[in-house]
Parts: structure tokens; C-alpha cells; sequence
């Protein structure tokens, strides 16, 4: 991809490129008597910081257009009419320029803005809680007056105005820098807050009742550089200097984004974006920032800030702490060695019954990657069992995950076109919404997208084409051929005609990207693709993915899973049909066996397949050699509330020979199985994980996990034991160095280079780490400016990468692959390799027509939904939604439906009664539900008439937090609605 | 469903037309909407955000700058006395305090009435009739404290109904600014 972006790697402070021709980007400047260089373009604060002097500054935001409102940043520059204090964050760099940024007039200048700040700051230092890690603070200390001359009153405000939930202003300590109304309409793209009133009286204000609701509001809280701005999360609970920091990784969705985890207490208080270039840019999504809060396992009462503080360590409500064994009907607190042993007996005598595939292995996409890989070769290695899927039927072929090229996040946005055939990104996946949405808006990329709603990229699109679930191969077809939609899709009841336009606008889009023969077809295209729908199969979209993959043969891809770690689980072998490092299981037979001994023989089943067999439906097990799945092994998984089909799962658990829990959260699954195995979770155990991209980063280690919970490899270890095996693992260092020797994708990703300085952003596998260019070929990692990111930098690093400049990439040798011992086998074909397999497997994909009475379901994932993560943190817990019903105005009129109105949704599954809401951009014969979302209690009885409801269909529907999952048929491919006013 | 009269509405539209950035029409369609509410509603900034896309927050944002531009209820007719150097000089301060008490309000108030909303004015460049007065943007010309009671009687009994509209209505955004 372009070379500009991935390869800005001039790292240390600005040195002069030596001699010969002076470098046309360049300009060369004077800066208090120094003579440096400067790029040409940029800002003289920032070429400054380069050279290494730090200009003060409030409003200039690194990662935010400069606006030059906050005069803290002056200095002067020499031109042709003498000196003049100019606004560094503003001007330019150019050639000849002699900057001081010491001078007295600079220093008059500081006194005198810092002065005027203080005038109606209310210097409450003690008791805010910026203090300790605040700019203004920290600024006024090193370049103010030292006293003011100010006597008079300063302002009062009523304290604190709620913007939202998460985050309160104080007007009085604001400085009116405009770093949070800029973030909110530059970067998040809505506008929510702004500046009111004028003079003294300015205030930064939502509109009256409404709220900053943006997904991305704790980015303000964090940028503000006093404390105005607070989360109602931190608020009160912490002082600056008692927080223990490490780097990490957040693990909520799969971007992956850097953070700074903070704590005090064994408690965690804190987490703060870091900039990764390659990644976040200091930017995190809200649930990323705030969903720390499941991890201290408090009480969710109404979760609205209340100024309450909390109190210290974890409070186990929402925890799981202890094993648990179901004796005489009830779950008990039994000692580790017991459940071990209650749990491998269960699992043994399913095994004895029906071989080692009886055991079905469901989760894991919310490990780490040790974690992952001792799960895996647990099921693999020592159970002999291939029916492993982290993905809960509710993502995509693992195979067609890693046999399409995959692009970085950075080639999305530097794409020439991108093309999006997935649910709405800013839901799923929101910081790689953010950095679409960046180059979207500013027209470095063009955006074809292909969903069944608008979304909030759509007004900046090139192309919007409106999609009926199953419709994605036929439109994948016409956009890489004419722009004509097939016979079948005339149909279409949007009507042919509105989404021709758009279809040939993106066909004509497409076929002008890399027409240049040389180039290849579909070159600086990136399409991501994801599930639509969770009513929809994964058939549809994977179609559409592998015609596109072969008429477009540059063309590379993301791919909008959203779990956590679910592309390392998928790289660690928690999929059917794969091993550790991206290897087929045929392909890995002889590599693994040498090195664990045995591998399944043959390829295992899905979750739905698994969850089919478990409920006794005989369909699937027609022409399986595989016995039927009988004892069920859940790793941090929960089918009844994440599986799309509610019903299948119920039958499925309840039919179960025997069910082993291991989580860290309470939840329904945990409250019926047969064995419940606590685990530690996100920032309880160091790792690695590996993101949407395939980059690998560290995983820090911050508090200690409540009672007695282990880390996931820890009771993979013991369980083995316990089941007659010997995992052979005795360590995170251990297993990673294993892993780094052994899957063919992660060879030389060893406990060293990850640690290494150059890795510090992660290192997207499979890569040579011999090769001196991969080491050379980073991003340039940006000085750390306290004032862009308050609060990282202020506390100490603990196990954190050491900081790049202060030691050279570290030599490997001693972490050569130590293949000699299994030499004879060669290292096995990393899936996907090899472009020319990539189209294989386009199957000529039919959808099912539509009836003219039915809506087509659309289950779409939002945010904030009831995922245990969400449930249990207390200020997310209220962000949740009822479930409703949207629909076009055209179908709801036809029923004398109008919003508010309750309707009755029947399927071949059940029925569900939800409210309705006309809305003009749901298409025609579309009905569209959120996934995982809770019943409103108001909708009255539920579920319960009679209908439809695969066997095992429980009556307690009222607890149900996954509504729409009571209407879908995980076998079908689509799920059709009839719709019927109350 | 539109808050804005559908003449209102119309007006809007074509004055949005006027400018190459719809967002420039916004202090415009902010009178306008004054014009049909005496103030500006928040379902009216909503209106305006909606047509001019920018966020209704951004609306306020705006809004709140500007003393012609009311966010909240005011009376029929706002009386803006100016205490500014000349008027000063000539009594303006005298003719405020006279007002607050003959109205039995202070600045910034509205009578229980409803009819009048008293306002205190930076210069209002009527120098020459110090103590200036205007009511709803209209100058009524140099004023005593006894002039001054019998306009607002005049006010109340309808009397100049003819030369002076309710609050909100300015001529400016109905000139056809830019389209000549
Ligand atoms: S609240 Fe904070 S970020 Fe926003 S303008 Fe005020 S000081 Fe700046
Ligand atoms: S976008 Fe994903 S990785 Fe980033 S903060 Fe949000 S949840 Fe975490
Ligand atoms: S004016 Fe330059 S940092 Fe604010
Ligand atoms: S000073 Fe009153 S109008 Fe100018």
C-alpha cells in the first residue's frame, strides 16, 4: 500500500538527512538560534516538537485541525517586517524562518494568556480530579506569572451540568479550547455539544434535553486539558499519583486499540486511548473505555452517576469467583482439585459413549492468544476432538477469514475505494468507523456501501445499495460485472430502479480502480465484509466475499468479526478443520503430531452444527460420519444469550449430556451448567492478542483476579491432567515461545521480538522477523506530548514495552525456530498463501424468494447490548435499548401500524411482541430488529402463545436478554417475518 | 410535522438558495423563525438545523451569541434603552431606572402581561437622539420618563400596531439580500 503512509519512519527528533541535495519536502529553519529541518506543510509547534522543544500549548490537538484559539502556543517569528507573535499551532514552516520560542516578548506573551485563563479558572486543584495530571496545572507551573493580579469574584455555576451518562461538565474550570466540540463534529462526526452563550458566559452545551450521547464521548473527557470535562465512572474515585498504569490492548471488539490501564487498590479506575498510529490514533470508543467496570464486578443498580464512591478491590457481585459443581440440582463451591475432577469425569464418559468428537468446544474469542492455543491443543491435541469454534454461528467461515488477502487498517483508509458489505461499522467495530470516517470525509477514499439500512457514513458514500438479506451474491455479481441486477433481483421491492443508480455509480467506481492491466484489477481496493443480519446465514455474505475476491484479484479484505480476540482464536486453531498458525488440519497432520502427538482425524463441526446434533435434530447428522455431539465444553461462551437462535440453543443445552462453564461473569448459561470454572479476565492476565488486522500486541496485567479464578491456559493445563494428557505448557512466556516455534503464521513471534521496542504497535503475522526491513518498516511513533493525551504519561509504565529510542530491536538468535527436531516434516502451508486458491470454492448461491406477505429479518448487533460485558458494567448497563421492531412506513401502513404502536412478529420460530417504528430508510419488505437486546417489560405477555417454538421453548421469556433470538431458525439461511398489529 | 409555516418554510428554502454553503443561512433563518414565534423554539432550531445541516446544539451554539436573537419567551414588544456614552450623558440611565419602575420589572424582564419586554442597549448608533430608545428594533426617538410611560400606554392600547410589528419581524431577511 502507499508507500507515504507505512513507511514515515524518520524516527529520532528531527536530525538533518546529512548531505547531498537538499530534499524538496523539506524546509530549513532557525529555531531559537538552532538551524533544523522541518517537513514542509506542517505547523511550526510540531516541527518544534521534532527538534525537540516543547511549545506550550492547550487547544492544539495532534490529531485535530488546528484552530489557534487558545494563544498559549505564541512565539515569535522574524519576517520581512520584524518580529511578530504568531500562534505556532498555526503557521506553517517555511524555508529561511527563524523562530524563538524563548524570547522575552514570547515569555510576556505566556504570562499573559496564562494570567488571563486563570482570571475565571477556579483553581479548585485540590479537589478536581485533573489535578496531578492537568495541563493547565502543569503549564502554568513552567511558563506562567507565578501570581495574579485578580481580586474580583470569579464565576459560579451550578456544578456538574450532565452531558450524559458518562460524562459531566463543570463549566467553571472550562478554558474554552474547543478540543471537545471540535472531537465531537471533526472526529466523531456529531455535533452533540458546542459552545453557547458569549464573553465570560460561554459555556459548552448539549442542546436542551437531549444528551451527548455520541459513542465516542469519553474522548472528550479525556482531551480536555483541565477538568471540566469528567466520566462519571473516575469521577471521585482516584488521584492521578495513586494509579498504577500498563499498556495495553482493549479486547472489547476486535480493532484492537491501545490502551493505558490504570488502578489503584487492586481495583481498576481507569482506561485511557494511546496513540497507535497503525491502530487508534489516542482514540477509544466508550464501551472499550468504559467496560472496565465488568472487571470489578460491582453491583449494577441503576448505574447513573450519583457521586457515589466506590468502594475498593472487586465487590463480586457480577463474578464468578470460586468453581462450582451442580449437586442435587444446585451449583456449589467446591475446590479447584473437585471440579477438575467432576469436570473431566463428565467429559471422559461423553467421550466414552461416542469417541472424542462427543465433545463439543464452543467459545474462546475472548482469550488471549496463549490462552487460545492451550484450549486448542487441549481439544485437539488431548481430547482428539475437532468440533471447536470460537464463533457462535454468529461470524464467518474461518477458512474464507484466512484464505482472502487481508488488508491493514491503514490500507482501508489510504484505499482508493472501500467497499463495506457488513453490519454498521460504527456499531461493531467503532474506531475503525472512526478512521474510515476520516478518510471518507476528507475524500482520500471512496466508499461503496452495500447494507440494508443507511448509516452514518452513508451521506458521505459514493455509492448506497439497499440489501435484502440473501441478496448479497446477486448484487456482489452485478457490481463486478454490468451493474445490471439479475432477473431475480428486478424484483427487489425497493424497485430495480433505486438502487440502479447507485449500483452503476459503483460498478463504473470499481472498473476504474487498477484499470491498468499491469496493476491488476480491483488494486487499493478494500472491502470489508461482515454479517449483515444475525437472522441471516453466513452463506450469503461469504458468496459475495468470493466473487468478489476473484473479479477483483488485488482487491484485500477485513473482515468485521467483532469479538475480541476472535482472529487470534481463529489463528490459534479454536475453529473446525484448523491447527495453530493458520494451518488446515490436513495440511498440520504430520508438523502437529510431531509435536503433540496425536491431531483429530477428521474435520469437526460447527457451533450450530454442534448445537443441532446436542438438541437430537436428526437432520444434521444425515451423511455426518461424525457421532453426535453429546457433553459441551463453553469457554467464556454462552449460546443462550449470544447464539442467534434462541430456541436451538435452549434445546440444545437442555438435551446436553453434560455442560462445562468456564467464565468470569454470572449469566445463564453459568447458572445451569453441570461444572462452572472461574477464569481470569481482561487485564488479570498478561498475553497477547491479535486484532482485525492480524497484528499481535501485548496484553497487560493489572489487577489480580478475584478468589480463586485462573487464567484460561492455567485450567486447560490442569483439566488435561485431569483427563489423562499433559498439555506440557508451565507458562504465558512458555506457551508463546511454543507458539513462536510451532504455528507456521506466528514463527519467530517470540516472547522477545514481542517485547522488543519495534513491535511496541504490534506486528501483523505472518511476517520474517529476520528480515532487517520488517524491523525498519514502522510507523513513526510519536513523541509523547502530555497535553495530547493527559493521563498516559503521568504515572508510571509497569511492564510495559521499553520506550522506542531507548535500545536497538533486539537480535533473535537465541529465539531461532528450533525446528531441528521434527526436521523431517517441512513447516505446513500457511492457508491463503497462495493467491491462486483464493475464488476456489464460488458455489453458485441461491436465496430463497421472498413472499409478498413476509418481512425479510434483519437482527442487527449494536453496541451496547446485553453481553454479559455490558450487563455488568453499571454506566453501560442503562445505555442499553429495548428491542423494536423498524420497518417501512410502506409496511406499516399497510397495517395501520404507527410508531409506538405494538405489533406481533410471528416466525416459523415464534412470536414476539415489540414496537413498532416507521422508519423511511428501512427498505421495503424489511423488518429490522437489534440483536441481543432485552424485551421491554411493557409489551405485555410474550412469546408464550403458542406458535411455532421448537421443542424445548422455556416459559421464562420475560428473562429473555436476547429478544429477536426467539425468532430465528439458525439453519435457514434467511428468516421471514409475518407482522401483525395489536 | 414541520414547526416552521409552510410560507415561513418557503422563505427559508429560498434563502438557504441564496448562499453557496447552506450553513450560512443560519442567523438568516434564526429571525425568521423569531418572526413566526416572537423567539426562537427549540422545535424551530431543530427545524433550522435540520434544513441547513448542521446540528441542532450548533443551532444554540450559534443562537445563544447574538442579543437580537432570543432563546427564550419574550413579551409583544421589547424596549431596548440604551446606556451607552451619549445617551448616558443625556439621561439614559435615569429613563432605565424610571422604565423598571413604571413597569414594575427589571432588565431583562417581561410585564405579567405579556406586552413588554425591557432590555438595556449598548449603543444602538441614534446618538443623536440620546436617550435612545427603540422597541422591537424600531427607534421611537429621543424619550422622557413621561414620554416614555405614554408609549408604552400606546403600546398596550394598540395604538401604533400600525409602525411597529410584534417582536421577531425584521425587514432585513425579507430583502431579497444577494438574488438582485
Ligand atoms: S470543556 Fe475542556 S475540552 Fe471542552 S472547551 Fe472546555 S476546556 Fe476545552
Ligand atoms: S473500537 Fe473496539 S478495540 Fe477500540 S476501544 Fe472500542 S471496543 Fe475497544
Ligand atoms: S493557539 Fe496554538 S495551541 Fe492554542
Ligand atoms: S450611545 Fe446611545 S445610541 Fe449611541
Amino acid at each position: 500500500m502507499p508507500e507515504e503512509t507505512q513507511t514515515r519512519n524518520d524516527s529520532d527528533h528531527g536530525e538533518s538527512h546529512g548531505e547531498g541535495a537538499p530534499d524538496p519536502g523539506e524546509v530549513t529553519m532557525t529555531l531559537d538560534g538552532r538551524t533544523i529541518s522541518a517537513r514542509r506543510g506542517e505547523v511550526v509547534i510540531k516541527a518544534a516538537e521534532r527538534a525537540g522543544t516543547y511549545i506550550p500549548r492547550f487547544c492544539y490537538h495532534p490529531r485535530m485541525k488546528s484552530v489557534g484559539v487558545c494563544r498559549m502556543c505564541l512565539v515569535e517569528v522574524s519576517g520581512p517586517r520584524g518580529s511578530t507573535l504568531q500562534p505556532s499551532c498555526y503557521v506553517e514552516v517555511a524555508d529561511g524562518m527563524e523562530v524563538s520560542t524563548k524570547s522575552e516578548k514570547v515569555k510576556k506573551a505566556q504570562d499573559g494568556v496564562l494570567e488571563f485563563l486563570l482570571v475565571n479558572h477556579p483553581l479548585d486543584c485540590p479537589v478536581c480530579d485533573k489535578g496531578g495530571e492537568c495541563p493547565l496545572q502543569d503549564q502554568t507551573l513552567a511558563y506562567g506569572p507565578g501570581e495574579s493580579r485578580f481580586i474580583e469574584e470569579k464565576r459560579h455555576f451550578e456544578k456538574p451540568v450532565v452531558l450524559s451518562d458518562l460524562v459531566l461538565l463543570d463549566r467553571e474550570r472550562c478554558i474554552q479550547c474547543s478540543r471537545c466540540t471540535r472531537f465531537a463534529s471533526e472526529v466523531a462526526g456529531e455535533a452533540q455539544i458546542d459552545f453557547a452563550g458569549r464573553g465570560e458566559q460561554v459555556e459548552v452545551a448539549a442542546f436542551p434535553d437531549t444528551k451527548f450521547t455520541s459513542y465516542f464521548s469519553g474522548n472528550t473527557v479525556q482531551i480536555c486539558p483541565v477538568g471540566a470535562l469528567t466520566a462519571s465512572p473516575y469521577r471521585f474515585s482516584a488521584r492521578p499519583w495513586d494509579l498504577d498504569q500498563v499498556e495495553s490492548t482493549c479486547t472489547t471488539c476486535s480493532v484492537g486499540c491501545r490502551v493505558a490501564v490504570q488502578s489503584s487498590l487492586n481495583r481498576l479506575t481507569r482506561i485511557l486511548g494511546i496513540d497507535s498510529e497503525p491502530v487508534n490514533h489516542g482514540w477509544l470508543c466508550d464501551k472499550g473505555r468504559f467496560v472496565f467496570e465488568s472487571v470489578n464486578g460491582d453491583e449494577v443498580s441503576g448505574g447513573r452517576y450519583e457521586g457515589e464512591v466506590r468502594e475498593t478491590g472487586s465487590n463480586l457481585a457480577t463474578r464468578i469467583s470460586e468453581p462450582l459443581v451442580k449437586k442435587d440440582g444446585t451449583l456449589v463451591p467446591v475446590s479447584w482439585n473437585e471440579a477438575l475432577r467432576v469436570a473431566a469425569k463428565g467429559l471422559l464418559k461423553a467421550k466414552e459413549a461416542g469417541g472424542p468428537e462427543a465433545i463439543g468446544v464452543i467459545g474462546g474469542a475472548r482469550l488471549t492468544n496463549e490462552s487460545a492455543y492451550a484450549w486448542a491443543k487441549l481439544a485437539k491435541g488431548v481430547i482428539g476432538t475437532d468440533s471447536v469454534d470460537a464463533q457462535i454461528g454468529d461470524g464467518l467461515s474461518s477458512e474464507l477469514v484466512l484464505s482472502l488477502p487481508r488488508a491493514t487498517i491503514d490500507e482501508a483508509s489510504n484505499a482508493e475505494v472501500v467497499v463495506t458489505l457488513c453490519g454498521d461499522i460504527r456499531e461493531e467495530l467503532p474506531v475503525l468507523f472512526l478512521r474510515l470516517r476520516e478518510s471518507v470525509v476528507a475524500h482520500k477514499t471512496s466508499l461503496i456501501e452495500i447494507a440494508p439500512c443507511p448509516t452514518e457514513l452513508t451521506k458521505f458514500a459514493e455509492a448506497f445499495i439497499a440489501i435484502r438479506p440473501g441478496d448479497a451474491p446477486a448484487i456482489a455479481g452485478a457490481l463486478t460485472r454490468d451493474g445490471r441486477l439479475d432477473a431475480a433481483l428486478s424484483n427487489h421491492p425497493e424497485g430495480a430502479a433505486a438502487s440502479a443508480d447507485a449500483l452503476g455509480i459503483a460498478t463504473r467506481l470499481l472498473a476504474s480502480t487498477g484499470t491498468d492491466k499491469e496493476r491488476g484489477r480491483g488494486r487499493r481496493v478494500v472491502v470489508v465484509v461482515g454479517r449483515q443480519s444475525m437472522a441471516e446465514g453466513s452463506a450469503p455474505v461469504e458468496e459475495a466475499a468470493r466473487i468478489l475476491a476473484r473479479e477483483l484479484p488485488e482487491a484485500k479484505f477485513l473482515f468485521a468479526l467483532r469479538r475480541g480476540n476472535v482472529f487470534g482464536a481463529i489463528d490459534m486453531g479454536l475453529a473446525p478443520g484448523l491447527l495453530p498458525g493458520r494451518v488446515e488440519l490436513d495440511a498440520g497432520r504430520r508438523w502437529f503430531e510431531a509435536a503433540w502427538g496425536a491431531v483429530p482425524d477428521r474435520r469437526g463441526r460447527d457451533t450450530t452444527s454442534m448445537l443441532m446434533s446436542l438438541s437430537g435434530d436428526e437432520s444434521i447428522e444425515e451423511g455426518n460420519e461424525i457421532s453426535p455431539t453429546r457433553a459441551l465444553l463453553a469457554i467464556g461462551a454462552d449460546p443462550l444469550s449470544d447464539f442467534p437462535d434462541r430456541a436451538l440453543a435452549v434445546a440444545a443445552i437442555d438435551r446436553a449430556e453434560f455442560v462445562v462453564a468456564v467464565t468470569g461473569h454470572r449469566g445463564e448459561l453459568a447458572s445451569i451448567a453441570d461444572v462452572v470454572l472461574p477464569v481470569a479476565v481482561s487485564h488479570e492476565r498478561p498475553g497477547t492478542t491479535t486484532n482485525i488486522e492480524g497484528r499481535v500486541t501485548r496484553l497487560g496485567h493489572k489487577v489480580v483476579a478475584p478468589g480463586h479464578a485462573w487464567p484460561d491456559w492455567m485450567i486447560a493445563s490442569e483439566l488435561a491432567g485431569s483427563l489423562g494428557g499433559d498439555l506440557d505448557v508451565d507458562s504465558v512466556e512458555g506457551i508463546r515461545n511454543e507458539i513462536a516455534n510451532l504455528a507456521p503464521a506466528y514463527l519467530g513471534l517470540s516472547n522477545e521480538v514481542m517485547s522488543s521496542s519495534w513491535a511496541r504497535d504490534g506486528v501483523v503475522v505472518p511476517i520474517d522477523v529476520n528480515d532487517e526491513s520488517v524491523r525498519s518498516n514502522r510507523h513513526e511513533v510519536l513523541l509523547v506530548d502530555p497535553v495530547a493525551l493527559p493521563g498516559v504519561d503521568s504515572v508510571e509504565r509497569q511492564g510495559a514495552p521499553p520506550r522506542v529510542g531507548s535500545a536497538g530491536p533486539p537480535v533473535a538468535e537465541s529465539e531461532e525456530p528450533r525446528r531441528d527436531a521434527r526436521d523431517p516434516v517441512e513447516v505446513p502451508q500457511i492457508v491463503g498463501r497462495d493467491r491462486r486458491d483464493n475464488s476456489s470454492g464460488v458455489t453458485g448461491f441461491q436465496t430463497p424468494p421472498a413472499d409478498s406477505y413476509s418481512l425479510r429479518l434483519v437482527a442487527q448487533r449494536c453496541l451496547y447490548d446485553s453481553s454479559s460485558a455490558v450487563a455488568s458494567s453499571p454506566s453501560l448497563s442503562t445505555l442499553v435499548s429495548f428491542a423494536r421492531v423498524r420497518a417501512n412506513g410502506y409496511d406499516l401502513d399497510r397495517l395501520g401500524v404507527k410508531t409506538g404502536d405494538l405489533v406481533k412478529l410471528r416466525s416459523a420460530r415464534g412470536s414476539l411482541v415489540l414496537e413498532a417504528h416507521v422508519d423511511s430508510q428501512v427498505p421495503r419488505g424489511v423488518a429490522v430488529v437489534g440483536f441481543n437486546l432485552p424485551l421491554a417489560a411493557s409489551n405485555g405477555s410474550n412469546g408464550s402463545n403458542g406458535s411455532g417454538g421448537a421443542g424445548g421453548a422455556r416459559d421464562d421469556e420475560d428473562g429473555v436478554i436476547n429478544a429477536v433470538s426467539m425468532l430465528i431458525d439458525a439453519s435457514s439461511v434467511v428468516n421471514d417475518v409475518r407482522m401483525e398489529s395489536l | 410535522m414541520n414547526h416552521l409555516s409552510p410560507e415561513i418554510r418557503a422563505r427559508a428554502l429560498e434563502i438557504v438558495a441564496l448562499y453557496p454553503d447552506a450553513r450560512s443561512a443560519l442567523v438568516p433563518l434564526c429571525h425568521l423563525a423569531q418572526e413566526q414565534d416572537g423567539w426562537l423554539r427549540p422545535e424551530a432550531m431543530e427545524e433550522i438545523a435540520q434544513i441547513v445541516g448542521v446540528t441542532p446544539a450548533e443551532v444554540r451554539g450559534t443562537a445563544s451569541f447574538y442579543d437580537m436573537i432570543h432563546l427564550e419567551p419574550v413579551g409583544k414588544y421589547v424596549i431596548s434603552i440604551c446606556t451607552n456614552i451619549a445617551c448616558l450623558l443625556r439621561g439614559g440611565e435615569d429613563l432605565l431606572n424610571h422604565a423598571q419602575s413604571s413597569l414594575g420589572i427589571g432588565v431583562g424582564a417581561t410585564t405579567s402581561d405579556g406586552m413588554v419586554t425591557l432590555e438595556e442597549a449598548e449603543c444602538l448608533a441614534d446618538c443623536g437622539r440620546a436617550p435612545c430608545v427603540q422597541v422591537n428594533h424600531r427607534y421611537v426617538g429621543s424619550q422622557t420618563p413621561e414620554s416614555f410611560d405614554s408609549l408604552v400606554e400606546k403600546l398596550r392600547t394598540g395604538e401604533l400596531s400600525d409602525s411597529i410589528p410584534p417582536h421577531g419581524t425584521l425587514i432585513r431577511v425579507r430583502r431579497n439580500v444577494g438574488s438582485r
